[in-house]
């Protein structure tokens, strides 16, 4: 076996050693999940955002730190208390040649809502958006019911069509390449749904020119076979490096690692939806018999438990160090951080003496239910807590399933703790209203919040928030329902995902916190 | 021989209803599409909008006979992910699944056939020993474990072979297929040995067995006292009689390839109809299950067919009837 | 010559006569090879059965495991310094040896006891459609052919998705998704033999149907039943550990051999080779013995090799 091994290091030398010429205009990257659609406003999910990034562009984009940057739009103002003004670049240009307008985007708001049979739609995006005004052809107005402080934000999700070419554009246009046509700074070829798409650099791009003129962006889902991919030397970069084989690349001096704190939190939900005095469905006590209570909503048992968790070990030992341990939603640097919050320190003494004050100095039984098939090593994580939880008396049964399965209980409030993660923009607004807020149909709030956690306090100041226009006021209120929410330990904060992509020698990536795989990222190493 | 087939035809659709029904409850009982499928950001009005656009807010009965009305007129729906009909977007990934499966079936034959001759005419050498030893690590190895290594020794470690993917494809009768260029056929090489494995095993033992008790048999004796040669007695007597269990399995093994090749194509990226099925049972992307579920139910009804009038050519004494 | 076996019947009342069974006996230890593999096996069940008692570690007991002592080199003593892993660790700091003892029963159990159903289940409705014919032999092809026309893995993700992960759900969705093959198989032979004149012969000594199907019929059904039937185990074994690679099967804190090999697949491009290694071989072990024992039994039992 080791020699196995040591003949794929020789392998690998061969291949970064030496550079075949015509090579270098060419990028081959593997990702690690398949792209469903080009269409842009198809399907929410990170792969599609990804490609469309490369062959459309918004009004705000963002920078690696997910930081609004000027996209289409070059300044965007509050001009009335329901009223955001968008000055749009001059000059700009489709891939085939019309010219980019106003009226391109009052056509991108409108299509939002309009793409039939999409099962996660961008619509969210356009219901603030009473009006769309055109006032000149490069200023765009929009009007809101409400003052609405997040528009900017939503526009670094929504890639803009051209109005022309689109205008009865289905997705499967989009799938058949003829309707792919953006102002980003690739154009596509050729799509093979699930297997590759080929794309030509924009030479007309108006931004920074991308350093590849070709660009075979392929598939390979499984994590074992993309690593041997890109030591086979078959493909030039890849993303989503599995943590088992970071040790490895990592002393390795013919691969080159980029990486970054990401914007994904995994964190254990708890049951808040039975109430004190009845039966969460997986908790016993240590006969297995009925507890008549349900201990998870006594602060003290909240808190025992995340006590119990030993971060810095599943950090270190699983996530080969491949993560941050969190105390709250968003890691440090980004807007929504609370600088005050930190992670809590194992403390299996202390989280025993907690037990006990609560009434349960014998602990009690509960299963810790999570997929084992969705983030990174989560079946290894709900054992390695599985542990740590039974060391302090809590008799953990721990039971991974498949995401399809495990998705569909957990929102129908099945379990009692159960692993998850979110992967959040970086206003600390989205964790709150999706997964904080008290479950609200008619407000959107809570729609993912599956242990049914609330709390009027943090419910008030996120009431608030929401339509503060004043920046700074409005991140106090913000971070303040945070804090409430990370002190009264409405989820067990575990730990937040480091963003690792691998490439050979001689190739440049800027790391993204937002998981987005994209060529005009990547470029070849200055001498 | 009208009468039979007609009968087969009408059974195998009703084994088609049967199993679109199954499906259909089936992936009920497991879960929610929308929630898998739904963006976290996505509130409950989009949540509920999601539902009503994949038609998923209707009873389930009332689902599945606008399914089975549709189905009749030849459409068997859109994808809840790619938005693209089910049975296109299995047209597309077809062709290369039917080229491993045919590959990996040629690769058994013309591998298991000869070597099972070999050790069953010589069951007590040394060669035949190797090859029985070697038949029983065929299948004692799990698929992913052998795919890996493969991609271990031939694409890393001796760089002969490309590790992934399907390569270069050219053109024919309107599908792109991997076997008309020399990089697709490099690229095939691996899964097509890699899902072979099994089955040159599985011939080597199936021909070996026939081989050995037909050799026993009266008429083979006769024929040769007879003083007929042995290329003779083995090439027609005894061939003729070990085929019909290795056409059985074969034939059978084919259509399991065909619908097994999901491990194998998960390992190495290829992008076939196994790998789409498996991605689609983990999204419960009901529409593509069932058309797939259905078009394998139809070619496995006539690859059984097809193996029974063989076998009804290939051995008398197997009459097909119109049992009543 | 055919009808050596039912000849045979009769002379077993005989006192001091040998035995069929003492003939198989005798017959089966002539080969060294079959021989070495039975005791083996009988080693590997062994081994089996007395985990609990024989194994350093409970593997499955959460509380014995620690994250710290993950993916620790063969020979590494514990954190505590209180044990040596002879076999290194698992992530989890699963002790590989206990591992692999406590694997092998649930790789076993898994295997054995689904093939056996599955063959118990698959062979008389093969044979009950082969002999009966009509409408009963329509019927139960017709369910053959649902049953191969679905995919084992969907099926069985299907079964597991519904029962939940758990080994006995494991050995309940295989002996689902396996009978089929038993009961073509047999089918297949029957339709063979039944016209085989000492069928007709019984038939005509209007012998009942249920001996004329056990005594006459099945022994001859006997030696494909039997090559399918260890295909089939080791094929359950295998399936079992690739549902297992594909995230079902198993419960994840009860790793069987295949899921501890889907485990360290993982970790075999970093060089933590021992992880899946030693499952492997543990696994290979098994497999191939049944397979020989399995084989030289065809050999033994079939009526038709005899000289």
């Amino acid at each position: 076996m080791r020699k196995l091994l040591l003949g794929a290091t020789v392998a690998l030398a061969a291949m970064a050693g030496g550079s075949v010429p015509g090579r270098a205009q060419t990028l081959t990257m593997a990702v690690g999940a398949p792209v469903t659609s080009l269409d842009p406003h198809y399907h929410q999910l990170s792969p599609n955002n990804a490609v469309s990034d490369m062959v459309f562009d918004k009004l705000v984009n963002t920078d690696a730190q997910s930081r609004n940057v000027p996209g289409l739009a070059t300044e965007w103002r509050v001009v009335g208390p329901t009223t955001w003004e968008f000055k749009l670049r001059p000059g700009v240009r489709f891939h085939n040649g019309n010219p980019f307008t106003a009226e391109d985007v009052a056509f991108t708001i409108a299509r939002l809502p309009n793409v039939p049979n999409s099962p996660a739609s961008y619509a969210v995006y356009a219901r603030p958006i009473t009006r769309v005004e055109v006032v000149d052809p490069l200023t765009v107005r929009f009007h809101t019911a409400q003052p609405y402080p997040l528009l900017p934000l939503d526009m670094t999700n929504v890639r803009i069509l051209d109005k022309e070419t689109h205008e009865n554009a289905t997705t499967d246009d989009f799938n058949a390449v003829r309707a792919a046509v953006g102002t980003g700074p690739y154009r596509v070829v050729s799509y093979r749904n699930g297997d590759r798409i080929e794309f030509a650099r924009n030479d007309e791009y108006w931004g920074p020119k991308p350093a590849y003129q070709r660009v075979n962006y392929r598939m390979i889902t499984n994590d074992a076979s993309r690593t041997a991919a890109l030591l086979a030397g078959d493909v030039d970069f890849i993303d989503q490096v599995p943590t088992t084989d970071l040790t490895k690349l990592r002393t390795d001096n013919r691969v080159a690692l980029s990486e970054t704190v990401g914007l994904r939190l995994i964190f254990l939900g708890l049951d808040h939806l039975r109430g004190p005095n009845e039966n969460s469905p997986f908790i016993t006590d240590n006969d297995g018999k009925p507890l008549g209570r349900n201990p998870l909503r006594d602060v003290r048992v909240r808190r025992a438990l995340s006590m119990a968790v030993d971060r810095q070990a599943i950090v270190e030992r699983l996530m080969e160090g491949a993560a941050t341990p969190a105390g709250q939603f968003l890691p440090p640097g980004v807007t929504g951080h609370v600088p005050d919050v930190q992670p809590t320190r194992y403390d299996p003494e202390g989280a025993k003496r907690l037990l006990a004050e609560a009434g349960y100095p014998n602990g009690f039984r509960i299963q810790l239910n999570g997929p084992n098939d969705r983030y990174i090593n989560d079946g290894r994580i709900i054992q390695a807590i599985g542990q740590t939880w039974t060391r302090i008396g809590v008799r953990t049964a721990v039971e991974g399933q498949t995401w399809s399965v495990f998705v569909g209980r957990a929102a129908r409030q099945d379990f009692s703790a159960h692993l998850i993660g979110w992967g959040s923009n970086p206003d600390g607004s989205h964790p709150l209203r999706n997964i904080l807020a008290t479950v609200n149909a008619e407000k959107g709030w809570g729609a993912s919040n599956r242990g049914r956690y609330s709390n009027p306090e943090v419910d008030r100041l996120l009431e608030a928030s929401l339509t503060e226009l004043d920046e700074e006021k409005r991140q106090k209120l913000v971070l303040d329902a945070e804090r409430i929410a990370a002190e009264d330990v409405a989820v067990i904060p575990i730990h937040i995902q480091t963003n690792i992509w691998a490439m050979r020698r001689g190739i440049r990536h800027d790391a993204r916190n937002d998981e987005l795989s994209r060529a005009q990222d990547v470029r070849p190493a200055g001498p | 021989m009208s009468v039979y087939l007609l009968r087969r035809l009408i059974q195998a659709a009703l084994v088609m209803l049967a199993m679109s029904v199954i499906v259909f409850v089936g992936v009920y009982a497991i879960g929610d599409p929308v929630e898998i499928l739904i963006s976290p950001d996505a509130d409950q009005f989009e949540r509920a909008r999601a539902i009503a656009a994949l038609g998923l807010d209707k009873p389930l009965y009332e689902q599945y006979f606008s399914f089975l009305g549709n189905a009749l007129r030849g459409d068997l729906g859109r994808s809840f992910v790619f938005n693209e009909p089910a049975l296109q977007l299995i047209g597309q990934r077809a062709p290369a699944t039917l080229e491993l499966a045919f590959g990996a079936t040629i690769l058994a034959i013309l591998v298991g056939l000869p070597l099972g001759l070999y050790a069953g005419l010589r069951p007590n050498g040394a060669g035949a020993k190797a090859i029985m030893a070697g038949s029983i690590l065929g299948f004692s190895l799990p698929t992913f474990w052998v795919g890996l290594m493969l991609i271990m020794v031939f694409a890393v470690q001796l760089g002969w072979l490309p590790s992934t993917g399907r390569g270069e494809t050219a053109e024919f009768l309107g599908m792109r297929w991997s076997f008309l260029t020399w990089d697709g056929l490099r690229h095939m090489a691996m899964p097509a040995l890699n899902l072979a494995l099994f089955k040159i095993s599985l011939v080597i033992r199936l021909t070996r067995a026939g081989v050995r008790e037909t050799m026993l048999m009266d008429y083979v004796k006769f024929a040769r006292a007879k003083g007929l040669s042995p290329q003779r007695v083995i090439g027609v007597h005894v061939f003729k009689n070990i085929l019909i269990p290795v056409v059985t399995v074969v034939g059978l093994e084919l259509g399991s390839t065909i619908a097994f090749s999901v491990v194998t194509e998960s390992v190495f990226a290829w992008p076939g109809m196994g790998k789409l099925i498996i991605d689609s049972i983990n999204v419960l992307d009901r529409p593509v299950i069932v058309a797939y579920l259905m078009s394998i139910v139809l070619m496995f009804i006539i690859i059984n067919l097809v193996v029974d009038l063989l076998y009804s050519v290939l051995d008398p004494r197997v009459r097909l009837e119109s049992k009543g | 010559m055919s009808a050596t076996t039912a000849g045979a019947a009769p002379a077993a009342k005989a006192p001091r006569v040998e035995t069929p069974f003492r003939r198989f006996v005798s017959e089966f230890f002539e080969s060294k090879i079959a021989t070495g593999a039975l005791v083996v096996l009988v080693a590997i069940v062994l081994v089996a059965i007395f985990a609990p008692l024989i194994s350093p570690q409970n593997p499955y007991d959460l509380a014995q495991l620690d994250i710290m002592d993950g993916r620790l080199e063969p020979g590494s003593r514990n954190g505590d310094d209180t044990m040596t892993y002879w076999l290194g660790t698992d992530d989890q700091g699963r002790d590989m040896l206990s591992g692999i003892m406590y694997g092998l029963r649930i790789s076993l159990i898994v295997g054995a006891g689904s093939a056996i159903a599955a063959a118990v289940v698959g062979a008389s409705l093969g044979m009950l459609a082969a002999y009966a014919g009509g409408r009963t032999d329509t019927i139960i092809m017709r369910l053959v052919d649902l049953q191969l026309s679905f995919p084992t893995i969907l099926s069985a993700l299907m079964i597991l998705a519904f029962l939940g992960k758990g080994i006995m759900n494991v050995v309940i969705a295989l002996i689902v998704v396996e009978w089929a093959y038993y009961a073509r198989t047999v089918r297949g032979t029957a339709l063979v033999e039944r016209r085989r004149e000492y069928i007709e012969a019984a038939q005509c000594l209007a012998l009942p149907t249920r001996r004329i199907i056990f005594r006459h019929l099945l022994p001859n059904c006997m030696p494909p039943l039997i090559v399918v039937g260890t295909i089939q185990i080791a094929r359950a074994i295998a399936l079992e550990a690739t549902l297992s690679f594909l995230g079902l099967g198993v419960p994840i804190t009860e790793p069987s051999l295949g899921l501890l090999i889907a485990n360290g697949y993982e970790y075999m491009l970093s060089g933590k080779y021992w992880i899946s290694f030693y499952p492997g071989i543990a696994l290979l072990i098994t497999i191939v013995s049944i397979n020989l024992v399995g084989d030289h039994l065809r050999d033994v039992l079939n009526p038709r090799l005899k000289k």
